[in-house]
């Protein structure tokens, strides 16, 4: 439904002549009805990268394919006609303070001419839908934060758009408000069948309602991988790190510390484990002192839900001699544990 | 005093308010539009046009940088092929509107540059052409803004009219420089000047009150 081909975007000011290229040649190809996130840190790209995607910011080079339209060889009539079939919200909702909800709603509509009486009819299923129907005279400025998004999306939905563009449309928002949108979110993908592609720097947003995540870095897209996989063994560091921060599972500082990288005669080793599926459920641990003559002390352990996979997350020492502990980590990777040696601490300290 | 002299000055205060009124009138028809123009052709703007903006920005900046005085006199041959005569009501008009174009299109450009960016580009990925974006996005999300613009004109056209009495201009501020000021009458001064202040009360309150009507923020 999206489908990005070697997109770049370079920008050229005067001061700068070779120009900053804020996104390097990427491909990105997102099916129809998929909820695919962008995640990245502030300054990644991810603005970019979704502003080429309806050509508010052109692509330097490249070419973006939407519904099978393609559309970096348009303008004028021909790419405002392309963009009523997509939607966008954005951060700070972008409402017009002038317009009342329902206005603010019918404003797609009246640019594509639709006339009056139709257009009533459209926005009030809309305004269910978001659940402010009984709201369409307030005004912005009268609405929170939650419910100015809900007036962005009923206007991003108002021209029945294939493809919802979300531009870190939680990222104002509290927790809980937070909850709420994404919820509604993944009820108008499952409702409509509608294809978003949405970039964020908040893990919550990939986990609760992404099925499939790229991670952007210094303009380029370092890594992409369904979200399951991507929480229960992320391929890059910077995707490691995303997840630690998210999960908030790091060694404890002591710990850290005394970590040495490369094994010595007396030291065991700290690992990593994830695991995800039904291995959640197996006594390994108990299994491990047992079959290797290894003991197990738990640093740390977690067990988060992503969609509808359990993953567990735990770092341990391993104690007992180097051929026991080297042995206890091939049986739990033959278990289908995503199993990191973090390092080596000495055994007596 | 005398009913003559009431007559006088209710004669001159209808010819500052239909000095005002019609300079006012043509210069918001006219600098409103030049200042949308100003935004909209600045660079990285909807309709970026980097030398026609630099160009009206200079006309614009001439305009305003003359002296009303000297814009009235030196424009002479203008006003008069303009409406048959230099000096009277109509004659005045003229200065005054060229001098209120530039003003109300400055002031209406900067209401314009209050309006956040995203709203421009919310505005731009539903598909909305320029033309679309200035009517129904720039326009009345600005309206509060020019609506305190035009007050802001219309209050400086009354002081400006008041000079106007300059060329025969009639209108307030001439009755006040001929008869309070060159016959030694204080109390017809008095009366111009308060009559004046209740004229700019006047319009600053509507003005006021149109700006809160029109301001959803």
């Amino acid at each position: 439904m999206i489908r990005l081909q070697n997109v770049s975007k370079t920008y050229f000011t005067p001061g700068n002549r070779g120009g900053v290229e804020a996104l390097k040649p990427v491909d990105l190809h997102v099916p129809k009805g998929q909820i695919h996130g962008v995640i990245g840190l502030s300054g990644a790209g991810k603005s970019t990268l979704i502003r080429c995607v309806n050509l508010l910011e052109r692509p330097t080079t490249g070419s973006v394919t939407v519904d099978g339209q393609e559309l970096t060889g348009l303008s004028g009539d021909a790419l405002n006609q392309a963009r009523h079939r997509m939607g966008m919200i954005f951060q700070h909702f972008n409402l017009l303070t002038s317009r009342n909800v329902f206005d603010n709603v019918a404003l797609p509509l009246e640019l594509m001419g639709i006339k009056k009486a139709e257009i009533s009819e459209r926005i009030t299923p809309l305004l269910e839908l978001v659940g402010l129907a009984d709201k369409t005279r307030y005004f912005p400025a009268q609405l929170s934060g939650g419910q100015k998004q809900r007036v962005a999306i009923a206007r991003a939905l108002a021209s029945r758009p294939r493809v919802l563009l979300c531009d870190e449309a939680t990222s104002a928002l509290d927790p809980h408000t937070t909850g709420a949108i994404l919820e509604l979110l993944q009820d108008i993908n499952h409702q409509l069948g509608l294809t978003i592609l949405l970039i964020t720097h908040e893990m919550e947003v990939v986990k609760t309602i992404c099925h499939r995540v790229s991670l952007i870095s210094g303009g380029e897209l370092v890594e992409e991988a369904d979200v399951g996989d991507f929480f229960t063994a992320p391929g890059t560091r910077l995707g490691r790190d995303f997840l630690n921060d998210f999960l908030e599972l790091e060694p404890p500082r002591t710990l850290i510390e005394r970590l040495e990288e490369a094994p010595g005669t007396h030291t065991h080793p700290v690992v990593r484990l994830a695991f995800s599926g039904d291995t959640v459920s197996t006594p390994l641990i108990s299994r491990l002192a047992r079959e290797c003559g290894v003991d197990v002390s738990i640093l740390q352990a977690k067990v988060e839900s992503i969609q509808d996979r359990t993953l567990g997350l735990m770092i341990a020492e391993l104690m007992g001699d180097a051929d026991d502990t080297r042995r206890a980590i091939d049986y739990l990777e033959t278990h289908d544990l995503k199993v990191e040696v973090l390092g080596h601490v000495q055994r007596d300290a | 005093m005398s009913s003559a002299m009431l007559e006088l000055i209710l004669e001159a205060t209808l010819d500052t308010l239909y000095m005002v009124g019609v300079s006012g009138l043509i210069s918001a028809l006219i600098g409103i539009p030049l200042g949308v123009l100003l935004n909209v052709t600045r660079p990285r703007q909807i309709l970026a046009q980097p030398v026609l903006n630099g160009v009206l920005g200079i006309i614009t900046n001439v305009g305003r940088s003359v002296p009303f005085i000297i814009l009235m006199v030196a424009i002479i041959p203008v006003t008069r092929s303009l409406v048959g005569s230099s000096i009277g009501t109509n004659a005045a008009i003229v200065p005054l509107t060229i001098a209120a174009i530039p003003f109300v299109a400055r002031l209406v450009e900067g209401a314009l540059n209050e309006i956040s960016p995203g709203l421009i580009e919310a505005a731009q990925s539903m598909g909305a052409t320029p033309w679309q974006i200035i009517a129904k996005v720039l326009l009345p999300e600005a309206r509060g803004g020019i609506f305190t613009a035009l007050t802001v004109t219309i209050v400086t056209l009354v002081s400006y009219s008041a000079m106007a009495g300059a060329v025969g201009g009639g209108g307030l501020g001439d009755l006040g420089i001929r008869y309070g000021y060159n016959r030694f009458n204080p109390t017809i001064m008095l009366i111009t000047v308060v009559i004046l202040v209740i004229m700019v009360q006047g319009f600053q309150s509507l003005g006021d009150y149109l700006v809160r009507k029109s301001d959803h923020k």
